[in-house]
């Protein structure tokens, strides 16, 4: 029944979505059903369609993840794209810096360094807003322009194959290349870049999951979540849940590095997040219900995907200030009578 | 002045109101009491025109009225204080009182006008309402008049007031009574909500009791008394004093030495206190809310920064001054929190979630590998919680949002019981809860006494704390200032000493 009720609004938005959209379509004076035929045929078409579908999804995935994780407790995590840049970063520059060792090694010393720049780049809001209490959306907005900032130095100044006119590092090494799925699965061509960071972005979520319900610490982070005093009163650590779930935050996103980085371009390549960050608050305000209803909303001509995306997330947003994580923040609150 | 006949009212599946006939004289103050939920909210909201009857009528002197709005309520002269105040918070007094009152009008224009009117009601009512003060300034006890001004300023004849005294302390709610009796002798009708007995015989001419949405008595208040009208509200004998055999004291329990608590500013809630509480004894603590009975309950259980704290405190032989709140857990202590929303509950959580607050770290509730959590044990935990202190619903998947006070309550006392405490701090444990689970949450805590455990009481009900504590200390402007017998210390002693420091 409550997992119905879940369903429903991501489901009523999607819907909601594509009649708007269908609507703007006519007037435009297209065929909505030719349009969306297009939309779906292409992204859902095998193998191109659909790997580059997937492939796109997975940043989302991990951000969405993160922004997720970070609502759970309470916080509004603004800085995923800021975690994400400095974990691609931080990932490259082990895959350029160590070349002279085996793949069994530098592989998951690539995936660490994701990982740790993530997380570390989300644990610094998290200790502010624990130590100081200054309030984690500014302070995560302020780290995204300094990351930004901070990595287009480095690209430019230190890490550049002299006279390369493109903003990007020197390539990282063949070692620390992760395997495309297209290797794997017959009839998925290997140009595809879907990449076995897909697969790990669906590990995630089962991870997640199992954090967040079936563990201890999900159970406090959660707790501190929807009532800190109450979490405090049962003996949890109010600040440590925040520094921590900033922490498991930023380290998911910064994930999204090892699909860029290690699957995709094997480089660093400046400016290369198309607002995974962002939308990311929009895929964990869908991943409400449980599924990444975004997976197919890239790839195909923009403009009108873009109105299909917005309608679905004020839709879905327009729930969510009700009854979801964001009700705390006061946005919308409903009076108890 | 106001009749309800054969008045239905269905919410789904629930009859909130089963054919209900209620009759107000004018002139009166009536009563209408019953338990959390047997629909006495619901019955005046229809006459008020929030809800609409499914079936019956509603009669103003005398005539049948269609009343489909609050705004034909207020034409008529029917005027309501809700349970939770409608006020905005930013603005003034008479900003409030004028907002909606008459649409279409400038309201610059009214504002003058309105104070000067608000004054002459103020004045004639003495209820020391000044139009000026912005809400968010005011006592809760202050912004309960001007929601009385609201209705009277709309020329309300007829007041209904839904469980007004909730939010009062002792001292509010003799001024409020004093209000209500000015109010009747200038002509006004009113009806009160409550299920606090003892107010209801002290204010009211007649009383209507309601139980599970029927109307089960019509009595004249003086030809009744507490234990009738308990009985008709919850349907059985209701023991309305506490039992308890003299106390079998042990050792020190809980030793507090020159406890101090300084807040965020300066200001020290707790001044120098000091005190023991011994095993197998309820050690009370009688005072006027807001003298530092919060902050010291906080103090003891570990929820304020060591560096708040001056002094000592320990249980048994260990300093636990500078522990948290989970160490002093492990150690044996259980909290009753007084704000049971705020402290005590997870709200969105559901009831096999907030049965395990405070003990969710640790076996068994933890099972595997340290980490997860243990399914099984969490819903033995929950049911067995449920069942001992009959939590209704009685069904661990709904959310703790959706129970009533009085049974968040037993479930918040069901889980700090389940833990075997040494040391049970309890504040308020029956505020906004029934009778009938009143009398089986004192059941309980002087069962637990009886079992050896140390129990420090706080409540701002001075018959509980007298009734149900072996030793009585007065706290006032954050200092003890006297210890009493309650067996013989009268009410009138202790409520000078609780105002007047000594
Ligand atoms: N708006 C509502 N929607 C659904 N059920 C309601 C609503 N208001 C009251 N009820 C139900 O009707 C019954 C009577 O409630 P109420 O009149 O508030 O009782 P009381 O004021 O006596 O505590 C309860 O079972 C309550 O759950
Ligand atoms: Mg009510």
């Amino acid at each position: 029944m409550s997992l119905f009720r879940e369903l429903l609004f991501p489901f009523i938005a999607v819907v909601a979505a594509f009649t708007i959209g269908g609507i703007l379509i006519l007037i435009i004076g297209d065929n909505p059903l030719h349009a969306y035929g297009l939309l779906f045929g292409s992204a859902f078409s095998w193998p191109v369609g659909i790997g580059y579908t997937l492939f796109y999804a997975t940043p989302l995935i991990f951000t969405g993840l993160a922004v997720l994780v970070a609502f759970r407790c309470g916080l509004l995590n603004i800085g995923a794209e800021g975690q994400l840049y400095i974990a691609a970063f931080a990932t490259a520059w082990v895959g350029i810096t160590f070349t002279n060792i085996s793949s069994w090694l530098l592989i998951p010393l690539c995936f660490i360094a994701a990982i740790l720049g993530g997380g570390i780049w989300g644990a610094i809001p998290g200790v502010l807003k624990a130590k100081f209490g200054s309030h984690e959306v500014i302070n995560t907005i302020m780290l995204n322009f300094i990351a930004v900032a901070l990595l287009s130095y480095f690209t430019q100044y230190h890490y550049k194959t002299p006279g390369d006119p493109i903003m990007q590092t020197v390539p990282i090494g063949q070692e620390a290349h992760i395997a495309r799925l297209g290797r794997f699965i017959p009839g998925l061509p290997e140009f595809i870049p879907l990449n076995v960071a897909f697969v790990l972005a669906l590990i995630c979520c089962g991870l997640v999951y199992l954090f967040l319900w079936r563990t201890k610490w999900g159970y406090e982070l959660r707790a501190t979540g929807t009532n800190p005093s109450a979490a405090e009163y049962g003996g949890i650590s109010v600040p440590k849940q925040i520094i921590m779930a900033m922490t498991i935050s930023g380290a998911l996103a910064g994930m999204v590095g090892i699909n860029e980085v290690l699957g995709y371009r094997y480089r660093y390549y400046d400016g290369f997040s198309d607002n995974y960050g962002f939308t990311g608050i929009a895929v964990a305000l869908l991943q409400r219900g449980g599924i990444p209803v975004d997976a197919f909303t890239e790839h195909v001509t923009k403009d009108i995907v873009q109105v299909l995306q917005g309608t679905i997330i004020l839709f879905v947003a327009a729930e969510a200030f009700f009854h979801g994580p964001f009700a705390k923040f006061g946005l919308l609150k409903r009076s108890t009578v | 002045m106001l009749e309800l006949r054969n008045i239905t009212k269905r919410f789904g599946q629930v009859v909130a109101n089963d054919k209900i006939n209620i009759v107000v004289k004018p002139g009166t103050i009536h009563a209408i009491v019953g338990e959390n939920g047997a629909g006495k909210s619901t019955a005046m909201r229809i006459a008020y025109g929030f809800y609409k009857a499914d079936e019956g009528e509603i009669l103003v002197d005398g005539h049948v009225h269609n009343i489909e709005t609050p705004h034909d309520a207020i034409a008529l002269g029917i005027g309501m204080v809700h349970q939770h105040f409608m006020l905005v918070d930013r603005m003034t007094v008479a900003e409030n009182i004028v907002l909606g009152a008459e649409p279409g009008s400038g309201i610059a224009l009214d504002l003058a006008k309105a104070s000067v009117e608000i004054r002459r009601l103020s004045e004639e009512f003495k209820l020391a309402v000044n139009p000026g003060a912005v809400i968010e300034r005011l006592s809760v006890g202050q912004q309960q008049r001007v929601e009385l001004m609201k209705a009277l300023y709309r020329h309300a004849r007829l007041l209904i007031l839904d469980e007004p005294t909730a939010v009062l302390t002792p001292q509010e709610v003799e001024e409020f009574f004093s209000i209500l009796r000015r109010m009747r002798e200038q002509g006004k009708t009113i009806v009160i909500i409550s299920h606090k007995l003892t107010e209801v015989l002290a204010i009211s001419d007649e009383v209507t009791v309601m139980r599970d949405g029927r109307v089960v008595g019509r009595l004249q208040t003086k030809e009744t008394n507490a234990a009738e009208l308990a009985r008709l509200m919850v349907g059985r004998e209701v023991l309305l004093r506490v039992e308890k055999t003299p106390a079998k004291l042990g050792s020190a329990q809980l030793s507090v030495r020159n406890l101090s608590v300084t807040v965020r500013g300066g200001a020290k809630p707790v001044k120098d206190v000091s005190f023991e509480v011994r095993k197998g004894e309820i050690l009370g603590i009688a005072g006027v809310e807001g003298n530092g009975q919060t902050e010291l309950m906080e103090a003891l259980a570990g929820l304020l920064s060591p560096s708040q704290l001056s002094g000592q405190i320990r249980i048994e032989d260990r300093d636990i001054t500078q522990e948290g709140a989970r160490l002093r857990r492990e150690l044996g202590i259980a909290h009753i929190p007084e704000d049971r929303h705020r402290r005590g509950l997870l709200l969105e959580f559901d009831l096999a979630e907030n049965s395990i607050l405070g003990v969710h770290y640790r076996p068994p509730i933890v099972a595997y590998a340290g980490t997860f959590l243990d399914n099984g044990a969490i819903r033995r935990r929950a049911d067995e919680i449920i069942e001992g202190f009959d939590v209704r619903p009685a069904n661990p998947d709904l959310p703790a949002r959706a129970l009533s006070g009085g049974n968040q309550q037993k479930l918040i006392i069901g889980r700090e019981f389940k833990v075997d405490p040494k040391l049970l701090l309890v504040s308020q444990p029956t505020r906004g809860v029934d009778i009938g689970a009143i009398e089986f949450i004192h059941r309980k805590l002087v069962g637990l006494r009886d079992s050896g455990c140390a129990v420090l009481l706080v409540s701002a009900e001075l018959e509980e704390v007298t009734s149900l504590s072996d030793r009585l200390l007065i706290i006032h402007e954050g200092r003890i200032v006297g210890e009493v017998d309650p067996k013989v210390a009268t009410i009138a002693e202790i409520g000078l000493l609780m105002t007047r420091g000594h």
